[in-house]
């Protein structure tokens, strides 16, 4: 392979972690690895993807109110139509992320794989893995025809490592070509959950609740939990579905995905939707009512029992502790 | 307001998914129920069509049988219509493809909104949407978690990582919803009965004007090399709660210095 991009969202003029680890996977596939980023200012953005392997950064510049989705892709989209033609794209699967990769699949008439949580290199291109069936089965897919690759990965697929010597990064101001329709929503504001703990996707500890908590008032015993472990609370598809818990805190398949040292799952069935999210935790604890659940299978301490039982006696067993 | 809503007629999540041997596909003989994920736009789409006082939610679906089972329920809550694309050439299709046919029956249908959920239950792709989206040369928000709109313009709050965005965009437009943020009604008797008569065009992909080549297995330009079992994770201790299984989970984390 010749060349990958990785696309590079920034969040207050620093990249997403998911980007750093894209080019971490990157640099070890191919040896010029190349970011796409945009934002009102991406010099620092772009110092920091250089210490992770990007020689080049194109820099869209200020999209303004705009969402990334029609601009991003038009002007990646137009930098390969003239010439410019990576291999490989890779993609974070975030929400803006798969907006850019859907819309970019459409402007150079290229299919997309998504939920890609492996790469490997093969003697025609790259193989993907994809893990399908809740984790238990691992799938590998490829892409027959047509370059570049578009790839959309799930975060904390690869561990993020700066590169030993930095070189000095290219920043190269790229033009966006005219979105017409397609770019005419407007963000009017931004609003940020309120968060008091570390982040649901890098705490060391996360307490995730679900259906089994029986009411949205328990969800006060995962919150509680979970601050005093210094953790971040999680949650079910089914329980934010319902409104105990905003989507912020969705773990798994449509939410986040974390890696923390222990998950504590409270209520939670195992759903294939949430283990795709959480199976990746160093050391999982389980609390269900239901012997029979999928998620005994994979921790490495169920308790079988009731946790509005459960639950309490931990906290003040933790609180005496002080 | 004319809303057209993409629902997908899925393997029943309740049965045991189960991939086909050979191609690696899906395996989507047995019956076809409407993606729990697609209701929240039908319900979206009614409650719309209601605060406009006109027009009627379209259903578009696509599916390589003549399966219609999946698109009952919706027409009995209340869409006025269905469009199933429907032939032997789809087997196979990536989510471009799906897109490139869905986007074709959309524009057959020109309405001012097409809803859509984030991802499907059974393949969570979730590109389809923006695709279609993009071929119709429309804007896209994608993650909404409440639409309202007023005097023909679009007002969403869009699910951020962090919170939420609120964006303005004028119609016509493409939303893909988030699951949870109507509350899905049930059909009536009169509804499931008035169902049985209401109309579901059938279109080939001909009908519609698209090279067969874009489509299905061939269209899609990917394949699956190989399916094998994940690294197992195992079983571990199990403690059946007595009144002081708390205990043990104290000295778990005790064992890791989170405590």
């Amino acid at each position: 392979m010749d060349k990958i991009w990785v696309l590079a969202e920034q969040h207050g003029e620093v990249p997403s972690a998911v980007a750093l680890e894209l080019l971490t996977a990157a640099r070890g596939l191919c040896a010029v690895v190349e970011a796409v980023t945009w934002g009102p200012s991406s010099e620092s953005a772009a110092t920091s993807l250089g210490r992770y392997g990007a020689t080049k950064v194109y820099d869209l510049g200020d999209i303004g109110d705009s969402l990334p989705g029609p601009k991003v892709a038009a002007a990646m989209a137009a930098q390969v139509s003239g010439g410019n033609r990576p291999d490989a794209i890779l993609i974070g699967g975030t929400h803006d992320g798969r907006d850019i990769a859907a819309r970019l699949s459409v402007r150079l008439d290229l299919p997309v794989l998504t939920n890609v949580v492996g790469l490997d290199e093969s003697d025609r291109a790259m193989t993907t893995r994809h893990t399908i069936f809740g984790g238990s089965m691992v799938l590998r897919a490829e892409f027959t025809d047509g370059k570049p690759g578009i790839f959309v990965i799930r975060a904390k697929s690869f561990v993020a490592e700066p590169v030993q010597q930095a070189q000095p990064v290219e920043v190269v101001t790229i033009d966006v070509p005219d979105t017409g329709a397609s770019d005419v929503a407007r963000v009017v504001a931004r609003h940020e959950e309120e968060r008091s703990g570390p982040k649901l996707d890098e705490a060391a500890v996360v307490v995730s609740g679900g259906r089994g908590l029986g009411s949205a008032d328990n969800y006060a015993l995962i919150t509680e939990l979970a601050q005093l472990l210094n953790g971040a609370p999680g949650a079910s598809r089914a329980i934010v579905d319902a409104g105990w818990a905003p989507y912020a805190l969705q773990v798994g398949q449509t939410g986040k995905t974390v890696k923390p040292t222990v998950y504590i799952a409270c209520g939670i069935s195992g759903a294939t939707q949430h283990m795709v999210g959480m199976k990746g935790a160093k050391n999982i604890i389980a609390i269900n009512k239901d012997p029979e659940a999928p998620i005994f299978t994979i921790a490495d301490l169920g308790v079988v029992g009731d946790l509005t039982k459960v639950i309490p006696k931990l906290l003040e067993a933790i609180k005496a502790r002080r | 307001m004319n809303v057209a809503v993409c629902v997908k007629q899925i393997p029943d999540t309740a049965d045991p998914a189960a991939l086909d041997p050979q191609d690696h596909t899906l395996i989507r003989d047995g019956k076809l129920v409407m993606d729990d994920s697609d209701s929240y736009g039908v319900e979206m789409g009614l409650q719309l069509v209601e605060a406009a006082g006109s027009g009627g939610v379209s259903l578009v679906s696509m599916a390589p049988n003549g399966e219609t089972g999946g698109l009952r329920n919706a027409l009995a809550v209340g869409a006025a219509s269905a469009t199933l694309v429907s032939d032997p050439v789809l087997a196979g299709s990536d989510a471009l493809g799906t897109a490139k046919v869905l986007a074709a029956a959309i524009r057959r249908l020109s309405p001012d909104l097409v809803l859509a959920g984030t991802d499907s239950t059974d393949g969570y792709t979730g590109t389809t949407p923006v695709q279609v989206a993009e071929l119709l040369g429309w804007p896209s928000i994608s993650f909404a978690r409440h639409v309202e709109i007023s005097d023909g313009v679009l007002r969403v709050e869009r699910q951020t990582e962090a919170g939420y965005d609120e964006i303005t965009c004028p119609l016509p437009a493409v939303v893909t919803l988030t699951a949870g943020v109507v509350e899905p009604r049930y059909p009536s008797f009169k509804g499931i009965m008035a169902a049985k008569s209401k109309p579901v065009e059938q279109l080939t992909v001909a009908d519609l004007g698209l090279d067969p080549s874009q489509v299905g297995a061939v269209g899609a330009r990917q394949q699956v090399i190989s399916v094998e079992a994940a690294e197992a994770r195992n079983r571990g201790e199990i403690v059946v709660d007595e009144g002081e299984a708390h205990q043990r989970v104290i000295s778990f984390l005790e064992q890791l210095k989170i405590l």
